[in-house]
């Protein structure tokens, strides 16, 4: 079989994996993180949330269910074509099991939202929604773009769109769950999500360290060329998903809030690839409403600089006994 | 005066974060087998947040190994840390670790390696801070 000659690329053949030996001990660290994470659906008390889900309007409902199927399908699509074209191009044997830990998670995130529709909705509505699914064009666009870039056999390449669909592409269906979140409505829901969303953060900072790492072995102008080709992806991704959001929530009014929860995460995204965040604080200010319902309990825990109060605090009490600290 | 002492891992989100602050910065080792690091200015401390949640691991054991020098601890003034807000609650935990256990001001959260925002805020926070401790 003829190999791509544009990186070094593929384990050739199949040894013994020996965690004890590493060639890179991100590997391990990441797989620790991952697999200590681990959780399943089951865990989650969503029918908990049958009462908030019947005050819900039929119209909340539907665009909730749309959401969830929308991202049912990116989950999908990185659990059997994403991470495992991300194994075929590890260069470590640890580096192929951690993306099969990531395979698989994102299997168990297509499933959970499942359980959120076998637990709150009708079977109609969620057949009805997934039927929307394969016919919303921005949608199935965004699913194109992605999927043409993991058929390219450029391992760097997938990498990116890999890093936009995990740091980015999400979030115009995640700030639904928050917003609701914000309103007490759907906690339990919100919960599941927000497991999804740590996931998440740490599948896009793995794939962009294994991106970085690829890249700085290029030469000073293929990596500018590269570069060049993140962004002009990057804006491709966000000109289709901007019609997304705005097919989605014009109707509620959410869309130039949920817009900037994309420039947002868009910047996190570039961060995760090395590449300097792209928007404007002028135009990242997500409501607060949102930023606590994504981190619930920081807002005890304002900094300095901030000056969001008169004065600091050091934060609630954390225990830190352990050996390691000496004092 | 070196005003900062940073840890960033092999990822090198924190030492992007430093380089764009363009201060001068000292570098806590990675390996265990460099010389360690030790200070002779008072400092603010910049480190990533690792795991997520759990505050036993949320130090990188370098920073922890660099603070239980009691001269390097004596000399610490506050602490800016890295994250990422996914993390929930466990967004920039490090630094409430450190500074609960320092008994210094949490100056500062950025995420990953901090926009130019970020930037602009940190260095503004540090030249009021300086100025206020002098």
């Amino acid at each position: 079989m003829d190999m791509p000659t544009s990186a070094a690329r593929h384990l050739n053949r199949v040894d013994a994996i020996n965690w004890n030996r590493l060639q890179d001990d991100k590997d391990l660290e990441v797989w620790n993180r991952l697999t200590g994470n681990f959780w399943l659906p089951e865990k989650i008390p969503l029918s908990n949330d049958i009462p908030a889900w019947n005050t819900l309007t039929e119209h909340e409902q539907q665009l909730t269910i749309r959401v969830f199927t929308g991202l049912t399908l990116l989950d999908t699509i990185q659990g059997t074509v994403g991470a495992p074209v991300l194994i075929e191009d590890a260069i470590t044997p640890h580096e192929e099991a951690v993306f099969t830990n990531i395979s698989f998670m994102e299997s168990v995130h297509a499933r959970s939202y499942s359980s959120i529709f076998s637990t709150l909705c009708a079977t109609r509505d969620v057949d009805d929604a997934y039927r929307w699914s394969e016919e919303n064009p921005f949608l199935q666009k965004k699913a194109e773009l992605i999927l043409e870039r993991y058929r390219a056999e450029d391992p760097l390449m997938r990498k990116i769109a890999s890093v936009f669909l995990e740091s980015f592409l999400f979030y115009s269906g995640f700030y639904l769950p928050m917003y609701w979140s914000s309103r007490a409505k759907l906690t339990n829901t919100a919960d599941l999500i927000r497991l999804i969303i740590r996931d998440e953060a740490i599948h896009g900072y793995y794939i962009g360290y294994k991106f970085q790492r690829q890249l700085a072995r290029l030469p000073a102008e293929r990596q500018e060329e590269i570069k060049i080709y993140a962004y002009e992806l990057l804006h491709e991704l966000y000109d289709n998903e901007v019609k997304y959001t705005e097919a989605l929530y014009d109707d509620v009014g959410f869309t130039e809030d949920v817009k900037k929860f994309l420039h947002y995460n868009a910047n996190k995204a570039l961060m995760n690839l090395g590449f300097e965040a792209l928007f404007p604080a002028s135009v990242t200010d997500v409501s607060p409403a949102i930023l606590a319902a994504l981190s619930p309990g920081s807002d005890e825990n304002h900094d300095f600089f901030s000056g969001s109060g008169s004065s600091y605090v050091i934060g609630k009490t954390v225990s830190t006994e352990d050996d390691d600290w000496a004092f | 005066m070196a005003e900062l002492v940073y840890f960033s891992t092999k990822s090198g989100n924190t030492r992007r974060f430093v380089e764009k602050l363009g201060l001068s910065a000292s570098r806590i080792p990675l390996s265990r087998n460099d010389q360690p690091l030790r200070v002779d200015e008072p400092y603010i401390l910049i480190v990533p947040t690792y795991g997520d949640g759990d505050p036993l691991s949320s130090v990188p054991p370098q920073v922890i190994r660099f603070l239980n020098d009691e001269h390097n601890r004596s000399l610490i003034r506050g602490v800016i840390a890295g994250g990422n807000t996914n993390f929930g609650e466990a967004f920039g935990l490090a630094g409430r670790v450190v500074a609960q256990k320092c008994r210094v001001p949490l100056l500062y959260r950025f995420e990953l390696m901090g926009t130019a925002e970020d930037v602009r805020r940190v260095l503004a926070g540090v030249n009021e801070f300086w100025k206020r401790s002098a």
